[in-house]
C-alpha cells in the first residue's frame, strides 16, 4: 500500500505537515521526491486528526509547499542488513557511502529496536582485558557492558577509545568473532579518519562497520545513527554470535539534534531546554547493549561524550550516568599534567565489576585492592587540599605519605602510555603501590591479604623514596 | 464508533467518544494495545497507551472493557517477575524470545496450575469480605491466605473439598442477603490506583530491622513506615535497596525496577534465585515478587508499575504480613508522569513537572502502614523509595516533595561514593524520625543501652564535623591530644562501624546484638583512651598500640555467629594500654 501525496500544507524547520492524510501509521517512515529528482527521506512524528506531522532527516531546504510528491512505505524505519555490512561505510541513515554499491540484504530489521525482556538477559560477568591499568584494575570493563567516556573538548578521549578497542581485541580468544561498530556523530572529518586510520593500523578494517554523520551533516540525520548503528550490532551479535564492541561519539551532539527536534516540533522543554524523555529517549539507545540467553553473541557499548564546560552535572552526562553502567571520567588536571590516560580514577566507576572480578575471573586479591587504592587516593585528595591551605612541609607524617602515595601511585599506575598491561602486573604494580604506606594504614584490608602482597621494603626501593622520608619522621616522632 | 484520531508518542486522542469512564482500561487498534482514559472532555477522550505506538493508524479502533486497570492477584505471584503492567516475563520470554512485542496479551498469572486448598471456612458460616476462608502454600515459605474479594459477604452454600484445584475453579460460593450466588475463586482483581482497605492503623513501633548498621543504629525505619534514599548516580541507591531487600525482617519483598537498568534487574534475579534466607535456609526468592519496567519499555508503563507493586503488596498485607517494598526508582516515575503530562500540554509546576507531583507522591506513600486487616490480622507495608535527584541535587522537586510524605531519609553522598565507604549515607544530612516510636522495642528487646550508645555515636560524629573544619584550615596536628582522640575516635565509628562490606560473608548482614556490642566495645576504647590521655600520656602512644586499627576490624574478625570473641578483644585493650609507660 504505497500511497503518494502531492504537495505540502506547512514547512517549519525539519518538520513538514501535510493535510487529508488517511491510512498512515505513527512513526511510519515516508520517501519525499523533489521536483529536482533528488530524494530524502522522513517519519511520522505526530498524527492530529487528517493531519501528519513529517520529520525530515535531510533537512527542508529548497522544499516548497507545491514541488514534492510524497510517498508512504507503509513500515517503520528498517536497516536492511547481512554479514556483508562489516568492513562498509554507511551515512548517518544507514545508505552506504563508500562507494561500493547497495549491501546485500538478508533481513530487515526495525531501527528502534523492541525493549528486551529482562528475564532473557544474561547478566555480564566477562571482563575485557582492556590492558589499560586504571580500567582493569578500578573500573573494569564487562562483556556486555554500558561504559562511557565522560570527557571534554580537547582531552584524548578519542585516542583512549582507539586503545581500548586496539588492546581489547588482542585479548579475545582465538574462535570468537570479535567485530566493531562505529557511529559518528557530529564529529569532524578528522576524527572520523583518525578513527579509521587507527582501525586500518590495527588491521581490524575488515570487521567495522562505520556509520558517519558528520558536523556537516544534516543534524536530524543524527537521530538515527545510533539507532542504524545498534540494529547492526545487534543482528552481528545475535543472528551471527559474534562479540561487538560499540564505539559511539559524540552523545553530546546527539542530545543537541534531539533538543532542535523537540524544540521544532513546540514541546515543553525541561532542563537547559532538553526534552523532558531525554532519559527515556537515551536509554532506548543505552539498554541496547547486553547478552541474552539465545545468542552467544555480546554488546558492549562505549559511548563517549563531552561534558559541556567540563560540567558533570549538566543533564547529558547526568542522565546518561543514570543509564549507563559506570563511567569513565576523564580529567583536565591530570591531561594537563601529561599523565595519558588522565582517568580521574575517583568519579569513574563500573557497576558490573563486582561480579567480574575476583578469583576465577582476574585474581582473588582484586576486589580488596581496589577498595583499598579506592579509599587511600580519596585521603590523598583530602592531604593535597589541606596541603595547599598550610604548605606541605607543614603536614603531618601521615599525610605526608598520602602526598607521596599520590604522586606516585599518579606516576606509575594512571600514566601508562600506550602499553598493554596485563591484569596480573596491573594488579602486582597497585599493592607495590600501596606498600608505600605504612601497613596500618591499609585498613580496609584483610590481614590475610596484606601478609601475601605487603612489603614495604620493595616499594621504598622502587620508588626511590627518600632516606629521610616520612616513614623515618613517623618512627622517630613515637619515640 | 471509537476510534484513534490523533497519536503523539504514549498519548492518543478519541473524537467524540463515548461511554469511555475515567482511568478505565481499553484496548486500542488491531495489536490491543493496553491503554488507560486519563481525560474526557466533549470532543475528546485522551488515553496513554502502555506500549509502544509505532505503526498505529488513526481510525483504529479503540475498546472499552468496562473496568479500571486492575492487579490480577492470587497464587503464583511469589518468585515471579512481572512488567510495569503485570504481563509475566518469564511467559513472554518462552512465547515469544528475548524481545517484548507489543500487543502481548497473556495472563498475568498461570491459570493451568494446580493448587493445593485447604478450606478455613465450613458451610453455613458468614462471611464477608477481606476474611480469610482458605490457604495454599504458595512457596515452601509462604503460606497464601485467599481472602474473600470486594462486594461479596454472606452465607456459605457451598464448599469443596480440600484438594487441587485450578486458578479458576470455584471454591466456595456465598449467599448474600439478597439471594444472590458469589463463586470465589483463587483469582481477584483489585484497581491498581485504590487502596486496598483495612480495619484500622496502628501506632509505628516495631523497626524494620535490615541488618545495615548505619540503618538499624542511626536511622531506622518501622514496619509500615516509608524512607527515602536520594542519590546522585555511583552512589549506591540500588545496591543499598538490594541489601535492604536480601537482609530487612519482612516477610514478603516487593522489588520494583521503574525505568531503571535491564541487567540490574537480571541481577536482581539471578541473586534472589541463589541467595537463601537466613532464617529459613529457602532462596530468597521465594518470597520476592519483581516488577520491571526496565528504561527502555514504554513510558507509561513506569507510571503504573509503582502502583501495581503497592497493590501486590497491600494485597499480602491484608493476609497479615510483613511487607516490604523497594522502588527504584521513583524519579523515573515522576520523570513518566511529567512526559506524559508534557505530551497533554498542561501547564508546568516546577522544572516541567505537572502541580499534581506532590499529591501523587504523598498518595504513594501513604498506602504504607501498619494495620488491622480486615481478615483481624496485622501486616504491614514498608516503602523504601530510591529517589534520582538530577545532578546530584537535593533541592529538585522529587527529593523535596518525597521529604515532606516520608519520615526516613538515607542521603547518599558522592565523597563518601567516591572513597569506596557503603553505605555512602552521609550522616550529617539523613535523618529518622521514627526513633521515638521504637525507642521502647529497642529498650525491651535489645538493652537500654542500645539508644544511649547511638545518642554517643552521633555526639561523637557531630563533634567530629566541627573538628573538621578547623582541621581543613590548620591541619590535625596542631589540635590537643583530647581533640585528636576524638577524631581518632570518629574514624573508627566511620570505617569500622558505618562502613559495611556487603561482598564479605559476615559484615553483609549484623544481627542487632553484635551491632551493641561493636558499639560498646568501640565506645570502651575511647574511655580507656581519655583515661591514658587524663594520666598525661602522649596521643601519638595510644595509636601505636595498634587497637584502633583491631577495633575497625572487628566487623570482619568476630563472625556473627560467635559474638564471645568480643570479650578477648577488652583483654587485649586493658593489656595494650597497662603497657604503655
Amino acid at each position: 500500500m504505497n500511497l503518494q501525496y502531492i504537495g505540502l500544507k506547512e514547512i517549519n524547520g525539519p518538520l513538514i505537515f501535510l493535510d487529508n492524510v488517511k491510512g498512515i501509521g505513527f512513526e511510519e517512515v515516508v520517501e519525499i521526491r523533489l521536483d529536482n529528482g533528488t530524494v530524502r527521506h522522513g517519519r511520522v512524528v505526530e498524527i492530529n486528526g487528517d493531519l501528519v506531522a513529517i520529520l525530515v532527516f535531510e533537512g527542508t531546504r529548497d522544499l516548497s509547499l507545491t514541488n514534492t510528491v510524497i510517498k508512504f512505505k507503509g513500515k517503520p524505519m528498517e536497516m536492511g542488513l547481512s554479514k556483508n555490512v562489516l568492513g562498509r561505510v554507511f551515512n548517518g541513515i544507514g545508505n552506504p557511502i563508500d562507494n561500493l554499491g547497495p549491501v546485500y540484504v538478508d533481513e530487515y530489521k526495525d531501527i528502534n529496536g523492541e525493549p528486551l525482556n529482562p528475564v532473557s538477559r544474561l547478566y555480564p560477568k566477562n571482563y575485557i582485558n582492556t590492558g589499560i591499568s586504571s580500567i582493569d584494575g578500578l573500573t573494569t570493563l564487562i562483556r556486555g557492558q554500558k561504559l562511557p567516556i565522560f570527557s571534554g573538548s580537547g582531552m584524548p578521549h578519542n585516542d583512549l577509545a582507539v586503545q581500548i578497542v586496539k588492546q581489547a581485541k588482542l585479548s579475545g580468544e582465538k574462535n570468537e568473532k570479535f567485530a566493531i561498530v562505529f557511529a559518528a556523530m557530529g564529529v569532524t572529518n578528522d576524527v572520523a579518519n583518525y578513527f579509521r586510520r587507527s582501525f586500518e593500523e590495527a588491521g581490524v578494517l575488515d570487521n567495522v562497520v562505520m556509520f558517519l554523520n558528520l558536523s556537516n551533516d544534516p543534524i536530524i540525520e543524527r537521530l538515527l545513527t545510533p539507532r542504524c548503528a545498534l540494529t547492526t550490532a545487534e543482528y552481528l551479535a545475535y543472528k551471527h554470535d559474534m562479540h561487538i564492541l560499540v564505539v559511539m561519539t559524540d552523545i553530546t551532539a546527539y542530545c543537541e539534534a534531539l533538543r532542535e527536534f523537540s524544540s521544532s516540533k513546540g514541546e515543553i522543554p525541561g532542563r537547559k531546554g532538553y526534552p523532558g524523555y531525554l532519559y527515556s529517549d537515551l536509554a532506548s539507545l543505552f539498554e541496547r547493549a547486553g547478552i541474552i540467553k539465545t545468542a552467544k553473541g555480546s554488546v558492549t557499548q562505549i559511548p563517549i561524550l563531552t561534558m559541556p564546560n567540563d560540567d558533570i552535572t549538566h543533564p547529558i552526562p547526568d542522565l546518561t550516568g543514570y543509564i549507563t553502567e559506570g563511567q569513565i571520567v576523564l580529567d583536565r588536571d591530570l591531561h594537563q599534567q601529561g599523565i595519558y590516560p588522565p582517568i580521574g580514577v575517583l568519579p569513574s566507576l563500573s557497576r558490573l565489576m563486582k561480579d567480574g572480578i575476583g578469583a576465577g575471573y582476574t585474581r582473588d586479591d582484586h576486589q580488596a585492592l581496589m577498595n583499598q587504592i579506592f579509599a587511600s587516593y580519596a585521603r590523598v585528595m583530602d592531604a593535597r587540599s589541606l596541603a595547599s591551605v598550610i604548605g606541605e612541609d607543614e603536614l603531618s607524617p601521615a599525610d605526608k605519605s598520602y602526598i607521596q602515595f599520590g604522586k606516585q601511585f599518579e606516576k606509575h599506575f594512571i600514566s601508562q602510555g600506550y602499553v598493554n598491561r596485563e591484569i596480573k602486573d596491573t594488579l602486582d604494580l597497585g599493592w607495590k603501590l600501596l606498600s608505600i604506606f605504612p601497613r596500618e594504614e591499609l585498613d580496609r584490608t584483610d590481614e590475610l591479604i596484606l601478609e601475601e602482597h605487603y612489603n614495604h621494603d620493595a616499594a621504598v626501593g622502587a620508588f626511590e623514596l627518600d632516606k629521610k622520608s616520612f616513614i623515618k619522621e613517623l618512627n622517630k616522632e613515637e619515640i | 464508533m471509537n476510534e484513534v484520531y490523533s497519536i503523539n508518542g504514549p498519548v492518543i486522542k478519541v473524537k467524540n467518544a463515548k461511554g469511555f469512564k475515567i482511568m478505565e482500561k481499553v484496548f486500542v487498534g488491531k495489536q490491543k494495545l493496553l491503554g488507560e482514559v486519563i481525560s474526557i472532555s466533549d470532543n475528546f477522550t485522551v488515553i496513554q497507551v502502555y506500549e509502544s505506538t509505532t505503526g498505529l493508524q488513526r481510525g483504529e479502533k479503540v475498546y472499552s472493557s468496562g473496568e479500571a486497570i486492575s492487579a490480577v492477584l492470587g497464587p503464583g505471584l511469589l518468585g515471579n517477575i512481572f512488567d510495569g503492567i503485570q504481563r509475566p516475563l518469564h511467559t513472554i520470554f518462552e512465547n515469544s524470545g528475548a524481545y517484548i512485542k507489543p500487543g502481548t496479551n497473556i495472563p498475568c498469572l498461570d491459570m493451568e496450575k494446580q493448587w493445593d486448598v485447604t478450606f478455613k471456612v465450613s458451610v453455613g458460616e458468614h462471611i464477608r469480605f477481606g476474611q480469610i476462608f482458605a490457604v495454599i502454600q504458595e512457596t515452601s515459605l509462604i503460606e497464601h491466605r485467599l481472602l474473600v474479594p470486594k462486594n461479596v459477604s454472606g452465607e456459605i452454600v457451598t464448599v469443596k473439598p480440600n484438594g487441587a484445584y485450578k486458578m479458576e475453579d470455584i471454591l466456595i460460593q456465598v449467599k448474600d442477603s439478597n439471594n444472590q450466588l458469589h463463586d470465589l475463586t483463587m483469582v481477584q482483581k483489585w484497581p491498581i490506583k485504590e487502596p486496598r482497605p483495612i480495619s484500622k492503623r496502628l501506632p509505628l513501633t516495631i523497626p524494620l530491622v535490615s541488618g545495615q548498621r548505619v540503618i538499624d543504629t542511626l536511622f531506622p525505619i518501622a514496619k509500615g513506615g516509608s524512607a527515602a534514599v536520594p542519590g546522585g548516580f555511583g552512589t549506591g541507591k540500588t545496591m543499598m535497596q538490594h541489601q535492604f531487600a536480601k537482609w530487612c525482617d519482612a516477610d514478603i519483598i516487593v522489588y520494583i525496577g521503574c525505568g531503571e537498568r535491564g541487567n540490574e534487574m537480571t541481577q536482581t534475579l539471578d541473586e534472589f534465585s541463589e541467595l537463601i534466607d537466613p532464617k529459613s535456609n529457602k532462596p530468597l526468592i521465594e518470597r520476592t515478587v519483581l516488577i520491571a519496567n526496565t528504561s527502555n519499555m514504554p513510558v507509561a508503563a513506569r507510571e503504573a508499575s509503582i502502583y501495581t507493586g503497592v497493590t501486590i503488596a497491600e494485597y499480602y498485607r491484608d493476609m497479615g504480613y510483613h511487607v516490604a517494598l523497594m522502588a527504584d526508582s521513583t524519579s523515573r516515575w515522576a520523570e513518566a508522569l511529567r512526559e506524559i503530562s508534557g505530551r497533554l500540554e498542561e501547564m508546568p509546576a516546577e522544572e516541567g513537572f505537572p502541580a499534581y507531583l506532590p499529591s501523587r507522591i504523598s498518595q504513594f506513600y501513604e498506602r504504607a502502614g501498619y494495620v488491622d486487616t480486615l481478615s483481624e490480622r496485622s501486616g504491614s507495608v514498608s516503602i523504601v523509595g530510591a529517589i534520582s535527584p538530577q545532578g546530584a541535587d537535593f533541592s529538585e522537586p522529587v527529593t523535596q516533595n518525597t521529604k515532606r510524605f516520608v519520615r526516613a531519609f538515607w542521603a547518599l553522598d558522592k565523597e563518601l561514593a567516591y572513597a569506596r565507604h557503603y553505605a555512602a549515607i552521609n550522616w550529617n544530612l539523613s535523618y529518622s524520625e521514627y526513633i521515638n516510636d521504637l525507642s521502647k522495642w529497642y529498650n525491651k528487646n535489645i538493652s537500654t543501652e542500645f539508644l544511649e550508645a547511638r545518642q554517643k555515636f552521633i555526639t561523637i560524629l557531630a563533634e567530629e564535623n566541627k573538628l573538621m573544619e578547623i582541621v581543613k584550615l590548620i591541619g590535625k596536628d596542631v589540635l590537643p591530644d583530647d581533640q585528636k582522640l576524638v577524631l581518632e575516635i570518629a574514624r573508627v565509628i566511620r570505617v569500622g562501624y558505618l562502613q559495611q562490606n556487603a561482598f564479605h560473608k559476615d559484615d553483609t548482614f549484623v544481627p542487632l546484638e553484635k551491632q551493641l556490642k561493636m558499639m560498646k566495645l568501640i565506645l570502651y576504647l575511647e574511655r580507656v583512651s581519655q583515661q591514658v590521655l587524663k594520666e598525661g600520656k602522649a596521643f601519638s602512644l595510644l595509636l601505636r598500640t595498634n587497637m584502633f586499627e583491631k577495633v575497625i576490624k572487628v566487623k570482619y574478625e568476630v563472625p556473627n555467629d560467635n559474638l564471645d570473641l568480643f570479650e578477648d578483644y577488652y583483654k587485649m585493650i586493658d593489656e595494650a594500654f597497662s603497657a604503655i609507660k
